[in-house]
């Protein structure tokens, strides 16, 4: 249908993905709730649901980036066409760092305003609250062992940081066509990555602390833990790059993948810096934890 | 408005390839094809909100507890004070879905999906949306999240009904599992993190189509308001709905997997749900009314045959409303316990708000000044509008003291305010939008005279049937309960009385729809005369499959 078009906006053509992917999340959030409550005569912990919503959504993932890769490979991204990839790229972010905005929220709500809402909103004398007023009168809340920031995390944030190097010096060598240096560079970023989260994994299994039953558990693991869960896709997202470069698909002039990945990437390093300062190193020096 | 004068003729005639009807309806690419099935779904998803108020209105006609007990008894069998203590929670799961199904599933995907997703495009010359493929999962989402919605209604909430019962805000510990164990809070969860992936993917869609695909000569400052409401409507859903997903992923792990982020007992709070819920939902109330005002300055200017007054300031009362919108949350939460230097600030924030907002009536007023009126069908209710919005802008700036609000925290005055700004302000605008696009989306002509029974029914209707609300709250009716005091009665049963008057219109609505629909007569490219300066009436009506072949050229001299 693109005869007599006289501009260089993509017009694509109809798809099954979206719909397919719909259904998919339907099922996976069907699911999920399957494993958390039990549905439809299904018993709690049932997880073959949601197990098939995931695999549905993987599929629509990549059946639907193959089919946007195709477009980018056949000349439908013009130039005003990848401006706009970029804006939405720089969107997504946008909408990311309000999200993580929620996780610093309640992180620093927890924190600062302990004793508030120890003393002052609640009745003293209500024996529900007792045991809040005595543990969590101080933050991190009494009893509770915290990570010493100049250990394990900041060995992550070198690096974290090394990586942020490496991405962009291959982003470099891509640009100045040099293929190779630009695939040693993304490799090197790619195994940071991944010493990255075993790094983390392994930190979490030394927690003196956990998820449930703590107050200050559930907000360190639910903002690292969703930090965590960005490295990795952050990690696919480059890998596929890599994949895309040996497949000779990412050239000096055309690579919004690579450019794309590499800007999630800074992203996941800038939200990391921000969590070692607040949630790792200043509880730590101002409160002694 | 500026962006009158259209050079360049564009290439629109015989090459209307449409897919076939498979293809076209469920794979579809095409912004005024996925616009439709938006408000289709949204007239879908209208008629199930607007018969849950009808239930609502029911049981609240009279005093005593009656029509939904025996419901009850028909649903689950009870009898006797069995069956009116589940109509106490059923009454309070009717609330819940009514306001979540007409806010998420009724105006966001009427208002943003529809009439945004048909008219962006083609008013700012743009062949399609920026990622038409992304447009389309936008809606399946939605669908799906309604699938969910309507699942979590059927299934068991956890006091002895079916539904979550905790009203649209959701505020633990009523949504913890203290308040609902069963699966129904979950899929509710679930549901709104569906379309708040929806909202988000449609936002970026919008705002990458309004700074990228503007026809040639059309600057920023000769954008149509309509576009310009869009693009604060699609960034303020962008930054304030992550917010949310964060606090509905904190009850999710909350409920499921011993979490304690608002759970006192384990030291968590949960005020800090309220401050994230209103950090979203404070902006959505701006989300669902700023289309609205875009699409009310189009029919005063069009049928005033005169330029918008005003127009930058249109554009940047917008702008600051929804800038604005995000610092005063908490004006929600007056009651939680909140020192008074908070209170103040939240206060005056608040009252600053009323600035902008008298901005774009006073030009509406203005524009209609001394214009030639044309009292078409979609003036009318755009008229109708802009009343109703006022009176719910006023009562607005008497619930933003802190120390009056301290009276009229959730009672009915609360209602009455919301409902005129949104029941009666959000839909006349989505119904003054309709009539106004109505001939240009579906290519037939609509029965005048219906239109105006519409509204003069929907008017009177709705203002007999939210005013006395006001005198309810006044006098200390609370809120979501499904009995008063004898002394409510007199108020509640006019109420009553205005819902059925809404009755007749609604049916006039479809009865307009359907004779539309059978009689077929043709609709011309453009019906509003000199008026309508935008350059959707360029275009035929119905526009071709894909329009703007050729990019219309935007002359760049003033015009105005």
């Amino acid at each position: 249908m693109a005869e007599d078009v006289k501009h260089d906006y993509h017009l694509v053509n109809p798809s099954p993905w979206p719909l397919i992917g719909s259904v998919a999340v339907l099922i996976l959030a069907i699911g999920g709730v399957v494993f958390m409550k039990g549905l439809f005569g299904l018993e709690k912990g049932t997880t073959w649901v949601m197990l098939v919503g995931l695999a549905m959504v993987i599929w629509v993932m990549i059946g639907w980036w193959r089919e946007v890769i195709k477009e980018g490979r056949t000349g439908d991204h013009t130039p005003v066409v990848e401006i706009g990839l970029k804006y939405g790229m720089v969107l997504f972010i946008a909408s990311e760092v309000m999200f993580f905005g929620a996780w610093f929220w309640s992180f620093f709500e927890f924190a600062i305003f302990h004793g508030a809402r120890v003393g002052e909103t609640f009745d003293y004398t209500n024996p529900i609250f007792a045991e809040g007023l005595s543990r969590f009168a101080e933050w991190p809340p009494v009893g509770v062992a915290t990570f010493d920031p100049f250990h394990l995390p900041l060995m992550n944030t070198l690096i974290l940081l090394l990586s942020g190097t490496t991405v962009t010096a291959a982003h470099h060598a891509l640009q100045h066509d040099k293929m190779d240096n630009a695939k040693l560079m993304l490799i090197l970023t790619i195994v940071l990555g991944i010493v990255f989260t075993a790094l983390q994994a392994y930190e979490y299994s030394l927690a003196q602390f956990t998820f449930d039953g703590t107050l200050y558990g559930s907000a360190f693991f639910m903002a690292t833990g969703f930090h965590g869960a960005h490295v990795v896709i952050g990690t696919i997202f480059l890998l596929v790059c890599l994949l895309r470069m040996y497949a000779g698909n990412m050239t000096a002039k055309k690579h919004l993948g690579f450019e794309f990945a590499a800007w999630y990437w800074h992203f996941v390093d800038v939200v990391w810096l921000f969590l070692f300062a607040f949630v790792y190193v200043i509880p730590h020096l101002v409160l002694g934890h | 408005m500026p962006m009158d004068q259209v050079a360049v003729d564009h290439g629109h005639d015989a090459h209307d390839h449409k897919p076939g009807f498979f293809t076209r309806w469920f794979f579809s690419t095409n912004h005024k094809d996925i616009g439709t099935l938006y408000l289709v779904f949204a007239l879908v998803a209208g008629i199930i909100g607007y018969a849950l108020s009808g239930l609502i209105r029911w049981e609240l006609a009279e005093p005593g507890i009656g029509p939904l007990t025996g419901m009850m008894e028909a649903m689950y069998g009870t009898t006797g004070d069995a069956a009116i203590e589940q109509a106490k929670s059923f009454y309070n799961v009717v609330i819940t879905y009514h306001g979540l199904i007409m806010i998420f599933f009724m105006v966001m995907p009427a208002l943003i999906g529809g009439f945004g997703n048909w008219f962006v495009p083609l008013m700012i010359g743009a062949p399609d949306m920026a990622f038409p493929r992304m447009n389309n999962i936008s809606f399946w989402l939605t669908v799906g999240g309604f699938f969910l919605l309507i699942l979590s209604m059927l299934v068991p909430g956890g006091n002895g009904v079916n539904g979550f019962g905790g009203g649209w805000v959701l505020y633990p510990p009523l949504s913890a599992m203290k308040g609902h164990s069963g699966p129904s809070m979950d899929l509710l969860i679930l549901s709104l993190h569906t379309i708040g992936i929806a909202s988000i993917l449609g936002a970026i869609n919008f705002i990458v189509t309004i700074l990228n695909m503007r026809a040639p000569g059309m600057t920023m400052h000769k954008m149509p308001l309509f576009a310009w409401s869009m693009l604060v409507t699609a960034i303020l859903l962008l930054l304030a709905l992550p917010v949310l997903a964060g606090a509905l992923t904190m009850l999710l792990t909350d409920r499921n997997f011993g979490s304690q982020f608002f759970d006192p007992s384990g030291g968590g709070d949960p005020i800090m749900f309220q401050h994230l819920f209103w950090f979203f939902g404070h902006p959505e109330v701006y989300i669902m009314i700023l289309p609205a005002f875009g699409i009310i300055s189009h029919i005063v200017s069009t049928f005033s045959r005169k330029p918008i007054f005003g127009y930058l300031g249109m554009a940047y009362a917008m702008v600051s409303i929804g800038a604005i919108g995000f610092i005063v949350w908490a004006h929600h939460m007056y009651t939680v316990g909140m020192p008074s230097d908070m209170k103040a600030y939240f206060v005056a924030a608040t009252m600053v708000i009323a600035v902008p907002t008298g901005i774009k009536i006073f030009s509406w007023i203005a524009t209609m000044w001394g214009g030639s009126i044309d009292f078409e069908v979609p003036m009318v209710w755009a008229i109708g509008f802009i009343f109703l919005f006022t009176v719910g802008g006023v009562t607005g700036v008497v619930l933003a003291n802190a120390g009056i609000d301290h009276v009229l925290h959730d009672s009915y005055y609360v209602v009455a305010h919301f409902h005129y700004v949104l029941s009666l302000g959000a839909v006349f605008g989505l119904f003054a939008g309709w009539y106004y696009w109505f001939e240009k989306m579906f290519g037939v002509k609509y029965n005048k005279s219906l239109g105006y029974w519409h509204f003069w029914t929907m008017f009177i209707g709705s203002n007999v049937l939210f005013f006395p609300q006001h005198f309810l709250g006044l006098n200390g009716m609370p809120r979501r309960y499904i009995d008063y005091a004898d002394g409510f009665a007199m108020w509640h049963y006019w109420s009553s009385i205005g819902y059925a008057i809404t009755l007749v219109g609604t049916l006039i609505f479809f009865v307009g729809l359907v004779e539309a629909a059978l009689r077929r007569r043709k609709a011309e490219a453009n019906p509003w005369g000199e008026g309508a300066t935008t350059l959707e009436w360029t275009l035929p009506s119905p526009p071709p499959f894909h329009q703007f072949n050729e990019l219309p050229v935007v002359k760049t001299e003033g015009g105005h």
